[in-house]
C-alpha cells in the first residue's frame, strides 16, 4: 500500500467540521481551498498528458510553432518498426531485470538481519539508506570514477585478483548495463530497506515468542513467520521497484550517455534524444505514450493486487 | 506499515538494550532465554550485516579519500591514491574559490525552498478541503488527484518543456519550481493525516466564529507539524535531486542546479579527478547534513509516502 500512515490511526471518515451551516458557502470555501493546487495539477500534469497524446498523432517539431500536420498513427508505426525503439525497450527491461531481484532480496535480508540483531541501527541506516537521498549526479561521479578503465578501483581490484587486462566496465557493451545496475542497487537499496524495516516492526513479538516456545529455530521462524507476514510489503516493494526501474534515465544519461553505441540506450533516453536532439516532438510523444502505457499497466497490476490482498485480509 | 509503531518499537528495543550483560536483544525473533542456536544466529547475522555495511560504505569513502588527495596523485590511479596519505583540502579550496559551485548551490536552494513552500501550502489546503469540507464533486476531485499518482512526471518532460517555452519561462528558476508543485502524494498524505485528526478543536474554533481559512491556518496546521516536517523534507530532497527537469529547462550556466552542474563536471574537469570527487562530495553534502539533522523525519517521510524515484 502507498497508504501513508504518518498519521495517528485513521478515524471514522466523517467529513464536516462542526455543524454545517450553509452548504453553498462551504462549497465555495472548498473550491477556493482546492483551486490553487488544482490549477498546478491541470497545468503540469493533466495538460502535459493530454498534449503528449495529442502530439503523438502529429508531426510536431520543437523548432516550429503549433502542432504541425496530423499524421494519424504514423509516429507509433515508426516507433514500433524502428530497431532503436525495440533496443531501448529491451535495455529498459534488461535494467529492470538486473535491478529488481537484488534490490528486493538484499533489502529484505539486510532488514531482517538488522531487525534481528537490534543494535547498531545507526550504522546500517548510514550505510544503506544515505546513498538513496543523494543526487544521482553525485552517485554517477563516484561510480564512474570507480569504473575508470584499467586504473580505477574496480579494474585494479580485478587485476589484483589475477584477472588479466580487465575490461572497462562502462566501455564494454555487454558490461555497461551491469555496471549501471550495480550502481543503482548501491544507490537505491535504502528505500526498500526502510520499507522492510517498517514492515518488520509491525509483526507482533508474541508470534515469535510462541514459535520459540514451541521450539522453532530462528531459520524456521523467518521462513514460516517473517516471510509470509511481510508478503504485503514485498508486493509493494516489488511493484514500486519495477515502476522506478522502468523510468531509468539519470544513471544512463550520466554514466554512459546510452553508449557504447546504443548498448545502454533506454526508453526515456530515446524520448529525450528524439525531442531535444532531433527536434521531433511528435515521434518523441509516441515513444512517451508507449512507455507511459507500460508503467500504467504495472501500476494497475499493483492496484489490483492491493485490492485483492485487502479483501483477503478482511475475509480471513 | 505504520511508522508510528516503528518508532515505538525502536524505543522499546533501545530501552531493553540497557541491561548491558545480556546478549544482543533482537526487536524481532525471540531469543527465549538464550538457546545456543539463537545466539549463533545472532552472531552470524551481525557479521554478515557489518561486512555488508562496510562494503556499502567503500564507494563513498573512496570518493572522500580521493577528494583529499592531490590531483597529480589521483591521475595515476588506484595504487598511488591508496599509498599517498598527504591529505590536502586543495580540491575543496579550488571549487569553493570558483563561482560555479556557489551558483549551483544558490539555484538548488532557491528552487527547492520555493517548491517546498508552494507544495506544502497548496497541497495541505487541497487536502483540508477534501478531508473536512462538504461539496459536490469532492469524491471526483479526490479520485482525479489520486489518479495523478499513476503519472510518472519524468515521462512528461517534453510537453512541460514546450509549455514553459510558450510562456517564456525557460531559463528561469520558475521553470524548475512550478512543474514540481503538483505532488499528488503530498495531498494524499495530508488528507490521511487530517482524516485521523480529532475534530474537537476545529469544532470549538468554528463555534467561536472562525472561518475555514482561520481554522485551517490556526488550528489544523499547528497540529500537523510532524506531517509538514516529513513532507517538506521529502519534497526538498526530491526537488534538490531532480536531474531531468532542470537539465532540459535550464541552459544558462549561471542558473543550473547542483545535479545539472555535476553532470557537466566530468567533461569540463578532465584529469582533475580529485576535484571531480570533491565536487561530488560537495553536491551531496547538504543532503547528508539534512539527513543527520532530520533522520527520523526523513525515514518516516520515505516509509510513509512510498515515494520512489
Amino acid at each position: 500500500m502507498t497508504a501513508p500512515t504518518l498519521a495517528s490511526p485513521r478515524a471514522a471518515t466523517s467529513t464536516s467540521a462542526g455543524p454545517p451551516p450553509r452548504r453553498s458557502s462551504q462549497a465555495r470555501s472548498a473550491w477556493l481551498f482546492v483551486a490553487p493546487f488544482g490549477l498546478f495539477y491541470l497545468l503540469f500534469l493533466v495538460w502535459p498528458v493530454a498534449y503528449m497524446f495529442i502530439t503523438s498523432l502529429f508531426d510536431t517539431s520543437l523548432v516550429r510553432p503549433g502542432f504541425g500536420d496530423f499524421v494519424g498513427l504514423a509516429n507509433y508505426r515508426e516507433m514500433l518498426t524502428k530497431p532503436e525503439f525495440w533496443s531501448a525497450l529491451w535495455h529498459t527491461v534488461q535494467f529492470t531485470l538486473y535491478t529488481v531481484p537484488p534490490l528486493v532480496v538484499l533489502a529484505f535480508v539486510f532488514a531482517v538481519l538488522a531487525n534481528q540483531v537490534g543494535r547498531g541501527e545507526w550504522l546500517f541506516r548510514l550505510a544503506f539508506f544515505v546513498p538513496f537521498i543523494l543526487p544521482s549526479a553525485a552517485i554517477a561521479l563516484i561510480w564512474s570514477f570507480i569504473y575508470t578503465p584499467s586504473t580505477g578501483l574496480w579494474n585494479s581490484l580485478q587485476a589484483a585478483l589475477g584477472v588479466e587486462s580487465p575490461s572497462p566496465v562502462l566501455g564494454t557493451p555487454d558490461l555497461a548495463m551491469i555496471g549501471i545496475a550495480i550502481t543503482t542497487v548501491w544507490w537505491t537499496i535504502g528505500f526498500n530497506f526502510i520499507l522492510y524495516l517498517a514492515g518488520l516492526q509491525d509483526i507482533p513479538r508474541e508470534v515469535y515468542e510462541a514459535a520459540s516456545v514451541d521450539g522453532a529455530s530462528r531459520w524456521q521462524q523467518i521462513r514460516s513467520i517473517t516471510i509470509p507476514m511481510l508478503s504485503r510489503t514485498t508486493t509493494l516493494v516489488v511493484l514500486l521497484q519495477i515502476i522506478a526501474s522502468l523510468k531509468i534515465f539519470d544513471q544512463v544519461y550520466l554514466m554512459t550517455g546510452g553508449g557504447p553505441g546504443i548498448s545502454t540506450q533506454v526508453l526515456l533516453g530515446l524520448v529525450t534524444t528524439t525531442a531535444f536532439t532531433d527536434y521531433r516532438v511528435g515521434a518523441a510523444s509516441a515513444a512517451s505514450v508507449l512507455l507511459f502505457l507500460v508503467i500504467l499497466l504495472v501500476t494497475l497490476v499493483r492496484q489490483v493486487v492491493e485490492r485483492f490482498q485487502q479483501r483477503k485480509d478482511v475475509t480471513s | 506499515m505504520s511508522t508510528s509503531s516503528l518508532q515505538e518499537n525502536r524505543r522499546r528495543s533501545r530501552s531493553s538494550g540497557v541491561s548491558a550483560a545480556a546478549p544482543p536483544l533482537g526487536a524481532g525473533p525471540s531469543t527465549a532465554g538464550g538457546d545456543r542456536s539463537g545466539r549463533v544466529f545472532n552472531v552470524v547475522s551481525w557479521i554478515v550485516l557489518v561486512v555488508s555495511a562496510v562494503l556499502w560504505l567503500i564507494p563513498s569513502l573512496w570518493a572522500v579519500k580521493t577528494s583529499l588527495t592531490p590531483n597529480s596523485t589521483s591521475a595515476l590511479g588506484t595504487g598511488p591514491i591508496l599509498r599517498d596519505w598527504r591529505l590536502t583540502f586543495e580540491s575543496y579550496a579550488t571549487l569553493l574559490r570558483g563561482g560555479d559551485l556557489w551558483n549551483w548551490y544558490l539555484a538548488s536552494a532557491v528552487t527547492s525552498v520555493v517548491s517546498v513552500l508552494l507544495t506544502v501550502v497548496l497541497g495541505s489546503m487541497a487536502a483540508y478541503a477534501l478531508s473536512r469540507l462538504q461539496f459536490r464533486g469532492r469524491k471526483l476531485v479526490f479520485l482525479l488527484i489520486l489518479g495523478g499518482i499513476m503519472i510518472p512526471p519524468q515521462v512528461l518532460i517534453v510537453p512541460i518543456f514546450q509549455e514553459l517555452d510558450v510562456v517564456g519561462l525557460l531559463n528561469t528558476y520558475w521553470a524548475v519550481i512550478l512543474p514540481q508543485v503538483p505532488a499528488v502524494i503530498v495531498v494524499f498524505v495530508f488528507k490521511q493525516f487530517f482524516d485521523g485528526l480529532p475534530k474537537d478543536f476545529e469544532e470549538a474554533a468554528r463555534i467561536d466564529g472562525a472561518g475555514f481559512w482561520t481554522t485551517y491556518r490556526l488550528v489544523v496546521m499547528p497540529l500537523s507539524k510532524p506531517v509538514i516536517g516529513a513532507m517538506s523534507i521529502i519534497t526538498f530532497v526530491g526537488v534538490w535531486n531532480n536531474l531531468i527537469l532542470p537539465l532540459f529547462v535550464l541552459s544558462n550556466p549561471k542558473l543550473i542546479t547542483i545535479p545539472v552542474g555535476l553532470a557537466t563536471v566530468q567533461g569540463s574537469f578532465g584529469q582533475r579527478l580529485s576535484d571531480i570527487q570533491a565536487s561530488s562530495i560537495l553536491g551531496a553534502l547538504p543532503l547528508v547534513i539534512l539527513f543527520l539533522l532530520f533522520q527520523r523525519r526523513i525515514v518516516e517521510g520515505v516509509a510513509g509516502s512510498g515515494l520512489k524515484g
